[in-house]
């Protein structure tokens, strides 16, 4: 079906705005029409969030394409925030390892974020998979329509937020900010935010938040689940741990299915306005207990070579942490040092926030306590650091289900991550 | 041999082998060792899709339910487009999701000599029926024939 344009729009599609403009605008309605949107809605928030940060080799034509624009003067009509970088000189890497990162892999970087500032890159620091995370600055309000890409970030803006935003591909969120306009379909419509699912939790201890995110995602794929029972475990209100929580549990559901948007009842902002009416008729049932959870966790492949291979390093922060989360991670891997009497980690350990967020860490006392423990703070994309072949062979170890789902890296639980890397008993 | 009748996302007509994953195919995992590493054959460096993984997908027809993972998903079926390591043409027995699409639609608004016709919608019993190796035929109306 072919898309009502307005006469703004039409316009640009005929060319009024130039051929690579005129391009753009038949991409964004070539993509629409397949999925039946019947017009496009202005993109209504602030800033715009990407998910290309990294100068790959291998995306040649994806910089070409951004030459392409910036050379007919099509940019951004938003500033933007943009994923974490994916280099760090913090992160251990050992010499065969940062030779494949800088002479192989990334060594378009420096090129492609000269490209994204003059695209509308919001800052220097702007590198991060949080960008809604108040120190970062890019939190859209409810209501509001975006173009974002990254599942991470997306599925929270829509779950956690309220705003409106599909799974948009990298690109796409590019050229849905420059063009001003993003079709109107699935999670933009009141009926794309329905529920098709009821989960019901039904454990006896609070879930692990990637363990949970995971189990609703590989069962509900694309669709909107409503979860009913999991505010016993967070409550009522959207305060920094619930927050935190559902980030991580929101990533899991997003990369071990392909989730959009959450509801959690009597906590998320439209299960609270509208409740239990956000259920679709002929919802089908989910129900989860701690049975159910041993049961996912346990059908994880190891793909490590050596399956009893001693872990040669952890990550934590896919998605960046939280800085309730750095804070309080700090205080566990202490007490867990003075239980297991050793003075620092045992394993490599790298956790990850964005660079505002450690910022505002660093201007706390805890930032010296995490530094005595021999943690390694850091900005990095722990997913691209494990595209190296050589990181890839390696044995490490993540409590984040997004990076077990894409990389070789094993998950354990919060507990079990900090038993290994203070060396303690779980 | 038999028929099956899909939603035409990318027209195109095409003759080629089948390759089937049944479960989603993760595209930045499958492609980005093939694109980094200058593989021609766009070797699958997917090692949680036992369906593909070490297979060469160039060429061939691309049997799937739809693609799951990074939402770089898009703008990397387009960057194997623009190298010509793309799939004959890509065949999704279910409705095609975000990401695949907007690969698709990059594609064809952004790379002149390239053509991978993209059917969409052609049901279960198509991944059901669809085995590596039978000959796959694309016809204009998004008619896709299996043969053995």
């Amino acid at each position: 079906m072919a898309m009502l344009l307005n006469e703004e729009q039409q316009a640009i599609l005929n060319g009024s705005k130039g051929e690579t403009m005129a391009k753009v605008m038949k991409t964004m309605v070539k993509y629409g029409e397949i999925f039946g949107a019947e017009r496009m809605v202005p993109v209504t928030s602030k800033y715009n969030h990407l998910v290309t940060s990294f100068g790959l080799k291998a995306m040649t034509a994806v910089y070409e394409l951004m030459d392409q624009l910036l050379e007919a003067g099509v940019t951004s009509g938003q500033k933007f925030t943009v994923d974490p970088r994916p280099i760090d000189k913090n992160v251990p890497a050992n010499l065969l390892q940062k030779a494949i990162f800088n002479l192989a892999m990334y060594t378009k970087q420096e090129e492609y974020e000269e490209q994204l500032k003059k695209l509308g890159l919001l800052s220097d620091s702007s590198f991060t998979c949080t960008c809604y995370m108040d120190e970062v600055g890019n939190k859209p309000k409810y209501g509001e329509v975006l173009s974002w890409a990254e599942s991470s970030a997306v599925v929270y803006a829509n779950s956690v937020l309220g705003a409106r935003c599909n799974r948009n591909s990298g690109i796409i969120d590019l050229m849905g900010s420059i063009v001003g306009y993003v079709p109107e379909f699935g999670l933009l419509t009141e009926e794309g935010r329905r529920a098709k699912w009821v989960v019901r939790i039904h454990t006896e201890k609070k879930p692990e938040a990637q363990l949970l995110g995971s189990a609703i995602g590989m069962k509900v794929m694309e669709d909107v689940p409503y979860v009913i029972g999991l505010d016993k475990w967070l409550g009522n209100e959207l305060d920094d741990a619930a927050c935190t929580y559902l980030k991580d549990f929101g990533a899991a559901t997003a990369s071990n299915g392909a989730v959009g948007l959450y509801h959690i009842d009597g906590l998320t902002p439209e299960a609270k306005q509208f409740g239990q009416s956000l259920i679709l008729d002929g919802a089908q049932e989910y129900v989860i207990d701690d049975a159910e959870l041993e049961r996912v966790k346990a059908s994880y492949p190891v793909i490590w070579k050596n399956k009893d291979a001693k872990p040669k390093l952890c990550f934590m922060g896919c998605p960046h942490m939280s800085l309730e989360q750095l804070k309080t991670w700090t205080v566990r891997v202490e007490e867990g040092l003075k239980a297991s009497g050793n003075k620092k980690v045992v394993i490599p350990t790298v956790f990850t926030a964005s660079p505002a967020v450690l910022e505002a860490f660093g201007k706390t006392e805890f930032r010296d306590r995490l530094k005595a423990t021999g943690v390694i703070t850091s900005y990095i994309c722990p997913l691209m650091y494990m595209n190296n072949p050589l990181c890839k062979s390696m044995p490490v170890i993540t409590s984040s289900n997004k990076l077990r789902t894409y990389t070789s890296a094993r998950y354990y639980t919060d507990d079990e991550i900090l038993a290994e890397i203070t060396g303690g008993k779980n | 041999m038999k028929q099956f009748k899909g939603r035409v996302i990318a027209e195109g007509e095409v003759k080629a082998p089948a390759l089937v994953s049944h479960g989603g195919l993760n595209t930045l995992a499958s492609f980005q060792k093939a694109l980094q590493f200058g593989d021609k054959k766009a070797t699958c460096g997917d090692q949680n899709n036992p369906d593909l993984y070490g297979k060469q997908m160039v060429g061939t027809a691309l049997c799937l339910p739809q693609t799951i993972g990074s939402t770089t998903g898009g703008l990397v079926l387009y960057c194997a487009c623009a190298m010509k390591r793309q799939p004959a043409c890509m065949l999704f027995s279910k409705p095609i999701d975000s990401l695949a699409a907007a690969g698709a639609v990059l594609a064809d608004v952004w790379v002149d000599d390239v053509t991978m016709p993209v059917i969409d919608s052609l049901g279960d019993e198509f991944l059901d029926y669809v085995k590596d190796g039978m000959t796959i035929t694309v016809d204009i109306d998004g008619t896709v024939t299996v043969e053995e």
